[in-house]
């Protein structure tokens, strides 16, 4: 049977895709984003085991909290690591009318992957930087893995929420936004683009993992700036 | 029975007998747009709210008194009659000679009278003492009676806040009957019942009812001369819409100059004006803006609305509440929404006169509510924090669509029915008497069946919950006898007469019982079920103290292990309760509801097998214990769902916190996943929710610099209060709570 290895469940979660959502935050991750939030995701060891029956069976006492627009969103983590768990969930979430979401960095792309993607209603890709060399920098994989996954999402007509956090001094340049702007008009599959803040409030998580967290002299953006380059997208 | 004031009304059944509920039926017109067509403040309103403004500011620096009339007993007709700014005023009436001066009221008790003069540095005229020498109070009545045992549960805090020293409150006048009908009319149909009446039998019930009826007819006369003193005559119909919110405000401010129960609430007005303001707008004497203008200048006189408490009452309702609490929307039998545009109107308030705790706005939730409402309550909720909501699709199918709240969850129909208000015992103290087999360690007291200490290595989980049942079925008898002489003596030396004269005069009644400390006794049988829980002896051979090891599920989760054992519980107290019959035959109902006495409760509570240490407050109402919860906010809000409305008639409290990030990133996503977060939470059937969107940081700054924050509302238990006005150690309690946030 297969299990899913989840770090964490958020019963009201309002900022990881449409409406009211039940947040699956999933154990593990590839990347070492230097900018994560989540750094208590990252290990594959560790979590607490759930089958897609008892998910559903917890989140099907949520469904009247979710409207017109909320459902069910597993983050991270990567959820696309257990992503033959994340699918036999999201069929069942389908049987009982539950509208399924990932919230995902899109670094990998294969079968397994693809037939995930059969049962999932939104995708949430986070389009970290605009260039190559910082994608290795500062994530650990490359800018071109990110772009085959969002074709593929374009390709099978997925809706697609860009997210961008912007990192002063990293990428709030305007070249960047640029980019990101062309990306969001080649692609149509893409309908929301989600501009978020860099936030350090995840500081405390590090401190407590005794590892350092390797953003922490970047400043968090002002608030007019970022009033400022979300306009830039609408 | 035609008056010409009534012209352009229409329907017959009202005419012919006192039916409010069929007047509005057959006269209201739903709303069911947007808010765009709600207007702002005058400049009258402004200048006349920054004159209340500067009164309620000088109020604060003299300790929160402003003023007490101490040489005369507050009734309708005592005080000269009192304005803000006679000139600038629209509705009138005020409670004493002087806006925020606060009238002595005796009736309940002379001592607690006193008591509450001095606190505040003021002697009662000896004249007053005189008068009431040869006078018995309710309090007086209710010592007379009480036996032994009663006074021991009250002096070991395991019942506590009884009203046997101040009005008991709770009873709604359907004063909107005023205004529809006049004064003279009413005493018509009074005295009509009492000469059917003495055509019956004459017993017990009946010559007490007359002699109540003989009460009511004359304050409803007294009710005439106060509104004379003011240049009104009430006798008639009101005839346009400011007679109809003043005829209303009359019949109210006779209630409150009569009464200073712990909750005075208004009952469901909004709907009822929106008919007289429809067809002012209509004939064309009166547009939006002067509508608005009405109902703010109402909504004034409500805010500077005051009783005098001691200090003792304080800390059991922080804040210096009076529960005006008015009920806002809901739907009706018919399928259509209540709505009106007066209901948003009255929301409006919160905008034209700045956030306040009163009135106590109450948002009957239906999930049928047109969207345009459901959205301006959750942008209401959001900016101010100082509304709360009750699930009307629970309610309606027990109360009709004419009821109203009072106090803070207590439903009933507006002029039908009435309760008798019963505070709360705690639970959770009983579950210490009952592993220490009858003794109350925090006072010293022994009470109750008198058992051996449950002296041993590990708890047993059936062995406590049996012997805590039969503490439940002596506590359930004890808490309905003293009840019931309570009730006896207020009806005997404290009548509320205004408020009776305006309800029919067969009425039903509740006797309200409340539980405190849900969360602890669930969480604590939890843990004994669950984990180890070993207790610890003090040198009495008493337990004091446990020693808890392992995990065990935690009520505020969604888990069923937890939250039935609270369920059960709720569920054996109203069965237990039920088998002691109540004065004047009520109907039992519980609450699960504790104001802000949840700090008191827990001061005065041991360390409990849950971890919680002594002293430390209890969690308000229903809610789960601060910070247990750990799959965030929607899993609270089931847990609490899961206890049954049937079980707990007068209601269900939960206080809700969460700062506004974690409910969306945009205001319209805020205002959107509100109303998916009450659509949800009503639709598992709960009863009620307070709703604050803040973050604990404003709280922190409030705390450090009051001045700063003069109008910061905040939701705590049933009602909303000033945080300033709230005491040091209830704010404290207040930061500690769970606020729902995004990491």
């Amino acid at each position: 049977m297969i299990k899913g290895k989840i770090h964490s469940i958020q019963t009201l979660g309002t900022l990881d895709g449409p409406g009211v959502r039940f947040v699956v935050f999933m154990q593990g991750c590839n990347l070492r984003c230097q900018c994560c939030h989540n750094p208590d995701t990252w290990s594959m060891d560790g979590g607490t085991e759930y089958t897609p029956e008892q998910i559903v069976e917890k989140v099907k006492r949520y469904k009247e909290y979710f409207g017109k627009e909320g459902g069910i969103t597993f983050s991270g983590g990567e959820p696309l690591l257990q992503c033959d768990f994340v699918r036999e969930t999201f069929k069942l979430c389908h049987e009982n009318g539950i509208n399924t979401c990932i919230d995902t960095s899109g670094d990998l792309l294969n079968d397994n992957v693809m037939e995930m993607l059969k049962y999932c209603d939104r995708v949430l890709l986070d389009v970290k930087y605009t260039e190559n060399d910082l994608y290795k920098k500062y994530v650990g994989c490359s800018l071109d893995t990110v772009i085959k996954f969002l074709e593929y999402l374009n390709k099978m007509n997925i809706p697609t929420t860009l997210r961008h956090v912007v990192i002063p001094t990293k990428n709030d340049y305007f070249e960047n936004f640029q980019k990101l702007k062309a990306i969001t008009e080649k692609y149509k599959c893409i309908d929301y683009v989600e501009l978020l803040p860099f936030r350090k409030i995840c500081t405390v998580k590090y401190d407590k993992m005794g590892i350092e967290f390797p953003f922490k002299d970047i400043p968090e953006p002002e608030y007019h700036d970022m009033e400022e380059y979300r306009k830039l997208f609408h | 029975m035609e008056n010409k004031n009534w012209n352009g009304f229409l329907g017959e059944t009202w005419k012919n007998e006192i039916n409010v509920r069929d007047f509005i039926q057959s006269n209201y017109n739903e709303y069911t747009g947007n808010s765009e067509f709600l207007a702002g403040p005058t400049d009258r309103t402004s200048a006349l709210m920054k004159k209340v403004q500067e009164l309620f500011a000088e109020e604060r620096r003299k300790g929160g008194v402003l003023d007490v009339e101490t040489g005369t007993a507050s009734s309708l007709v005592n005080y000269a009659p009192g304005y803000i700014d006679k000139e600038n005023e629209i509705i009138v009436g005020l409670q004493t000679d002087k806006p925020l001066k606060r009238g002595v009221n005796p009736f309940g008790g002379m001592r607690m009278a006193k008591q509450a003069c001095k606190a505040y540095g003021y002697e009662l005229d000896p004249k007053v003492e005189q008068e009431f020498r040869y006078r018995t109070t309710h309090n007086d009545g209710v010592f007379r009676a009480y036996t032994d045992e009663m006074r021991s549960a009250r002096k070991c805090h395991v019942i506590t806040g009884l009203p046997d020293a101040y009005g008991r409150g709770r009873i709604i006048g359907d004063y909107r009957r005023v205004a529809l009908y006049g004064v003279d009319r009413l005493i018509e149909e009074k005295i009509k019942d009492k000469k059917a009446l003495g055509e019956g039998l004459m017993d017990v019930d009946s010559i007490r009812l007359t002699e109540e009826l003989f009460q009511q007819i004359a304050f409803l006369g007294y009710l005439k001369e106060m509104a004379q003193s003011y240049g009104y005559d009430i006798s008639l119909p009101a005839g346009n819409a400011k007679e109809a919110i003043q005829w209303t405000y009359f019949a109210y401010l006779a209630a409150i100059k009569e009464q200073n129960g712990a909750a005075m609430s208004l009952g469901r007005v909004s709907t009822f004006f929106d008919i007289y303001i429809e067809r002012d707008i209509k004939n064309g004497v009166l547009d939006e803006q002067g509508a608005q203008e009405l109902i703010d200048d109402f909504v004034i006189k409500l805010r500077v609305a005051r009783h005098l408490r001691t200090p003792e009452y304080n800390e059991l309702f922080g804040g210096d509440p009076m529960w005006i609490t008015e009920a806002v929307g809901g739907m009706g039998l018919d399928g259509r929404t209540l709505v009106t545009k007066s209901s948003f109107r009255v929301l409006n308030t919160l905008y034209t006169l700045c956030s306040s705790p009163e009135p106590n706005i109450t948002v009957l939730w239906s999930t049928q509510l047109p969207k345009g409402f459901k959205e301006f309550c959750a942008k209401v909720s959001a900016d101010t924090d100082s509304i709360q909501y009750e699930n009307d699709d629970v309610m309606r199918p027990a109360y009709g669509d004419d009821y109203a709240i009072a106090c803070c969850v207590s439903a009933m129909k507006v002029g039908k029915q009435m309760q008798f208000f019963g505070a709360r015992c705690n639970l959770a103290k009983l579950l210490l008497i009952a592993i220490n087999g009858g003794y109350d360690a925090e006072s010293g007291i022994h009470i109750g069946p008198q058992m051996d200490v449950m002296n041993v290595e590990k708890l047993d989980y059936d062995a406590v919950y049996e012997r805590f049942s039969v503490y439940i079925e002596w506590l359930s008898q004890l808490y309905v006898k003293t009840m019931n002489v309570i009730h006896y003596m207020h009806d005997k030396y404290a009548y509320e007469k205004i408020q009776m004269a305006l309800h029919d005069t067969q009425v039903d009644r509740f006797m309200a019982f409340g539980i405190a400390g849900l969360s602890v006794v669930a969480d604590s049988l939890s843990a004994i079920k669950y984990a180890n829980v070993k207790p610890l002896l003090n040198e009495n051979g008493f337990i004091t103290a446990f020693e808890t090891t392992g995990s065990f599920p935690k009520y505020g989760n969604d888990d069923d292990r937890v939250d039935m054992i609270a369920k059960d519980m709720t569920h054996k107290v109203i069965t237990e309760l039920r088998k002691t019959p109540t004065y004047r035959n009520a109907i039992h109902t519980l609450s699960v509801l504790t104001i802000t006495s949840n700090v008191m409760y827990g001061k005065n509570t041991g360390a409990t097998p849950d971890g919680r240490a002594a002293g430390q407050a209890f969690a308000p109402g229903a809610n789960p214990m601060h910070n247990r919860e750990e799959n965030g906010a929607l899993a609270s809000l089931n847990s609490v769902a899961k206890l049954c409305y049937d079980d707990c008639r007068d209601g269900i409290s939960n206080t809700f916190s969460i700062t506004p990030e974690a409910l969306g990133r945009t205001e319209d996503e805020r205002i959107q996943n509100l109303v998916s977060i009450l659509d949800g939470y009503f639709a598992k059937m709960a009863h009620h929710i307070n709703i604050n969107v803040l973050n604990r940081e404003t709280l922190m700054k409030a705390y450090d610099d009051p001045e700063s924050y003069p109008n910061l509302t905040i939701r705590v238990s049933g009602y909303a209060v000033n945080f300033n006005k709230l005491s040091r150690e209830q704010q404290k309690e207040v930061i500690s709570r769970t606020f729902h946030e995004t990491l």
